[in-house]
């Protein structure tokens, strides 16, 4: 099989920039989140479209997994807000922000370890359908929830593995399962916490063409530290240190940036 | 109500409250920072009156009596959190549920084998046993007011203890992360065990002074556990202002409550616990790390 | 259906075995003198109400130490609805006791299914104690001594009355087939979407969050189930002995069917049945030895905590394994 190509993707100059708000699914404006005294998160305005791959990159500790929480409804800000389609959901806790399209997946892996990977995505599917309340009816013979489980493993390339307790899989088979389960709630937004965490180069490479396809049909927030991949993905890049964003444009942008590169890339 | 029958109910209620807050603040300790729920922390308070009123029958003096029965609560505490505490650690909440629960039901019966199940009364040392008088009719116990003197010495004590010294830092730094103070080099199982032993002895020094007014009766234990838990759960977990805030609200609502409102007096307590739960479900005060 | 559909596989030899103890259950009442019966019968009505407690903390995992409360209202609703001079109807008192044991549920798991982990533990237990007050020191409750109650009640249907709940051997029965009943109905319910999605919170509640599911709602509706289940054991428990205390809603009686639950071990409903008769095998023998009997079982508990925390089945689990060589034990 040839190498995969991970080159960066070709530059993307002469696409116009994402400034219009009216083409933006998710966006955020003046989002903080303090704890006590520190900003983890302070003042950051993003901009996440349809069929369009924004990353956030920046070393350990410079807020990206407090936006993606701050996002996802894990974490609530301290003050900014969170626009969703035209609407503030800043105050709308996390699984009422996933009922209405955006789906987060988690750096540590958080699976329910217990089930098989195909029940792992069953549950995730059983949440879009609202009279799942029923109690007496038997969950696996729901067709509709079982062809979304199954669909969702497919793409995640897991398909052949769905009968395995989830625990038993692979490090980067369980990354997979992170990715398919929240495929499974079919979201419109995706903010994928550092998927590639903890992988090898093959897997990582096979993580970086599945992000490839899932790009047309989602808006997809990525939160990276692999370059290669992202470079190899994103349409914009958002650099961010110490809670704040340091830098965002597109990739050569940001491969050209000195600022960014004393601040980040100079150090790799 | 007049104005000195007030005062009489509030000092009572502060008294209560105050009380409560000694035991809890042991119970909040030991969750708050070995992350065990103790359900057998009421059976200290109990054997701390129990102490008390064997002691003092012995010596004959009460005071006697607490400095030997703290000794021996600091010894037990030792002995328990070696034996049988160390192993709960890594366990989930409903196995420290089950054990700790097993150990109500032997000290419950170790009680009933080597005292008895008679209800008791403890004298009021001599020196102690005045009253202040307000009006003709009514006067005040400075027993009563020796005993909040204490618990606020205490807790003064304490709040110095876990935020002024060394051994208190370490207290909070294993609170935060017990692999990393290991790995420091401090003594976690040292300090685990000095904890709990601190526990037991606030929860057995309390049942001692409590002992002269409250009497010494079998439930005394379990009476005072369920009513901690409302504390904690008001007060939040591991917070000692919040334990003390918690303590002295309820202190005061069940002292009130049983005046003003006496068919619905034991359920006062639960009802602020439910309101309480309505409005702020991690408690009021948020755990500040000790 | 794809193997992996197949929602969870069982064993095939489990359903050979627990239909196996229903016909030996059936058969008891043949052979045994009419203490065992008794007991056997009182046995199960613990099995259901450990099994209402199952619900709760082995599958939506909610650790509750206020069960007690549901099944000491389930049998006070008998005790209060029972008329001095006449037996009450079983075809109305029973589904009363399921109906108000699920109210308190209800509004009890309004407040508690808001907090998690120790705290739930710590108003559980409170608000059960809160029930305790009111049947024990206020008028309503007719206060420490209890309710006794004249007559049992009676079965009739118009002028036709199926069984006689005076007679041992039919309460028995009576209490068998809502054993059995009370069992399938888990069975059904734990296969089904909402049974699931309890499972999904007792194994990762913040996912369940993030995936978008109403957690609150699902843990109040275990809750109230598992309260309306608990008042059913209440309910048999009253109509068996003919008598309530309060002492049906103290904590001992809520620690107790926990303790049934990690005899019995977690992770499947036959475990809470095996718990309760293990638990009442056990007491009765300690009470047989000596009467401080409590220190003997809570040194039992301590060591079952220390030495064998997943309970009996976890033992016959690890025997079987070995002899069978299964990977993974559904």
């Amino acid at each position: 099989m040839p190498e995969p190509d991970r080159s960066p993707a070709p530059p993307l100059h002469s696409e116009p920039p994402l400034a219009r708000s009216s083409d933006a699914i998710l966006s955020t404006r003046g989002l903080t989140r303090r704890f006590g005294g520190l900003a983890a998160v302070n003042s950051v305005s993003i901009e996440i479209g349809h069929a369009r791959l924004h990353a956030v990159v920046g070393p350990n500790g410079a807020g990206k997994t407090t936006l993606i929480n701050l996002l996802s409804g894990d974490l609530a800000a301290s003050s900014g807000s969170v626009i969703f389609k035209g609407d503030d959901i800043t105050r709308f806790a996390a699984d009422r922000r996933s009922r209405i399209g955006i789906g987060r997946s988690y750096q540590k892996t958080n699976i329910f370890p217990g089930f098989t990977a195909f029940e792992n995505c069953r549950l995730a599917a059983q949440s879009r359908v609202p009279r799942a309340l029923h109690v007496l009816s038997d969950a696996a013979s729901f067709g509709p929830v079982a062809d979304a489980a199954e669909s969702a493993l497919e793409a995640a390339r897991l398909g052949a593995r769905a009968g395995h307790v989830a625990s038993t899989l692979s490090h980067g088979e369980q990354r997979q399962l992170e990715i398919a389960m929240v495929l499974a709630t079919r979201p419109q937004v995706l903010l994928l916490d550092e998927p590639l965490a903890g992988m090898g180069a093959e897997e990582a490479s096979l993580m970086v063409d599945l992000l490839r396809t899932l790009k047309p049909s989602h808006a997809v927030l990525l939160v990276e530290h692999d370059m290669d991949a992202v470079f190899a993905v994103a349409d914009r890049i958002t650099v961010m240190v110490n809670g704040q964003v340091l830098e965002s444009g597109p990739p050569a942008q940001i491969r050209a940036s000195v600022a960014v590169r004393d601040a980040y890339l100079g150090t790799e | 109500m007049d104005l000195y029958t007030f005062l009489i109910q509030l000092l009572n209620g502060v008294q209560y409250g105050l009380l409560l807050f000694l035991v809890a603040s042991g119970l909040t300790l030991i969750f708050g920072i070995m992350g065990i729920i103790n359900l057998a922390h009421g059976s200290f308070y109990m054997v701390g009156a129990y102490m008390a009123f064997t002691l003092s029958s012995l010596t004959g003096n009460l005071f006697v009596a607490i400095v030997v029965g703290v000794v021996l609560s600091v010894l037990l505490g030792i002995a328990l959190e070696w034996a049988l505490m160390s192993h709960l650690y890594k366990r989930d909440h409903l196995e420290q549920v089950l054990l700790t629960y097993g150990l109500i039901l032997v000290f419950e019966e170790l009680r009933s084998i080597i005292v008895g199940n008679d209800v008791h009364g403890v004298a009021v040392p001599a020196i102690l046993g005045s009253s202040i008088p307000l009006t003709d009719t009514l006067s005040y116990p400075v027993y009563r007011l020796f005993m909040s003197a204490v618990c606020l010495v205490l807790a003064g004590l304490l709040y110095l203890l876990i935020h002024r010294t060394r051994v208190g830092m370490m207290i909070r730094a294993g609170a935060s992360n017990r692999e990393m103070v290991s790995a420091l080099g401090l003594n976690i199982n040292l300090v685990y065990r000095l904890v709990f032993a601190l526990g037991v002895a606030l929860a057995a020094f309390a049942g001692m002074i409590a002992a002269p007014v409250s009497s010494v009766y079998p439930g005394m234990g379990t009476q005072v556990l369920i009513i901690c838990f409302v504390v904690v759960v008001i007060g939040g977990i591991g917070s000692i202002w919040g334990a003390l805030f918690a303590a002295l609200l309820i202190g005061l609502a069940d002292t009130f409550g049983k005046i003003l409102v006496p068919e619905a007096a034991g359920i006062t307590v639960y009802l602020l616990m439910a309101a309480i739960l309505l409005w702020r479900p991690e408690g009021i005060f948020k755990r500040v790390g000790g | 259906m794809t193997p992996a559909r197949a929602a969870v596989t069982v064993s095939t030899w489990r359903p050979i075995a627990i239909g196996a103890v229903v016909v030996l259950l059936a058969l008891f009442p043949l052979v045994g003198s009419g203490f065992y019966v008794e007991l056997v019968a009182k046995v199960m009505i613990l099995a259901i109400f450990a099994l209402s407690l199952d619900l709760l903390v082995g599958y939506t995992g909610l650790v509750s130490f206020g069960h007690a409360a549901f099944f000491g209202i389930g049998a006070y609703t008998l005790g209060l609805l029972s008329p001095k001079y006449e037996a009450p109807s079983f075809w109305l008192t029973l589904p009363a006791a399921v109906l108000f044991a699920g109210l308190a549920a209800f509004a009890v798991g309004l407040f508690v299914v808001r907090v998690k982990g120790i705290y739930f533990i710590m108003v559980t237990l409170a608000f059960a104690q809160m029930f305790y007050f009111v049947f024990h020191d206020t008028k309503f409750g007719r206060g420490s001594d209890g309710i006794s109650m004249n007559f049992k009640p009676v079965a009739a249907i118009g002028s036709f009355t199926p069984f006689d709940l005076g007679n041992a051997s039919h309460v028995y029965y009576c209490v068998l087939v809502l054993l059995v009943a009370a069992f399938a109905f888990l069975q059904v319910v734990l296969r089904s979407p909402f049974g699931r999605a309890l499972q999904g919170i007792r194994s990762n509640e913040h996912r369940m969050r993030s995936l978008g599911f109403p957690v609150y709602r699902y843990k109040l509706a275990s809750f109230t189930l598992a309260g309306a289940m608990a008042g059913l054991a209440g309910y048999l428990s009253a109509m068996q002995f003919g008598f309530v205390n309060p002492e049906l809603l103290s904590w001992h009686q809520s620690g107790n069917v926990l303790l049934m639950l990690i005899l019995g071990g977690f992770g499947s409903l036959y475990g809470a049945v095996v718990g309760a008769f293990a638990f009442v095998a056990l007491t009765e023998i300690f009470q047989a030895l000596t009467k401080h009997w409590q220190l003997l079982l809570g040194a039992a508990i301590i060591a079952l905590v220390i030495f064998l925390p997943g309970g009996i089945a976890s033992v016959a689990g690890r025997f079987r394994r070995t002899l069978v060589g299964e990977a993974n034990d559904a």
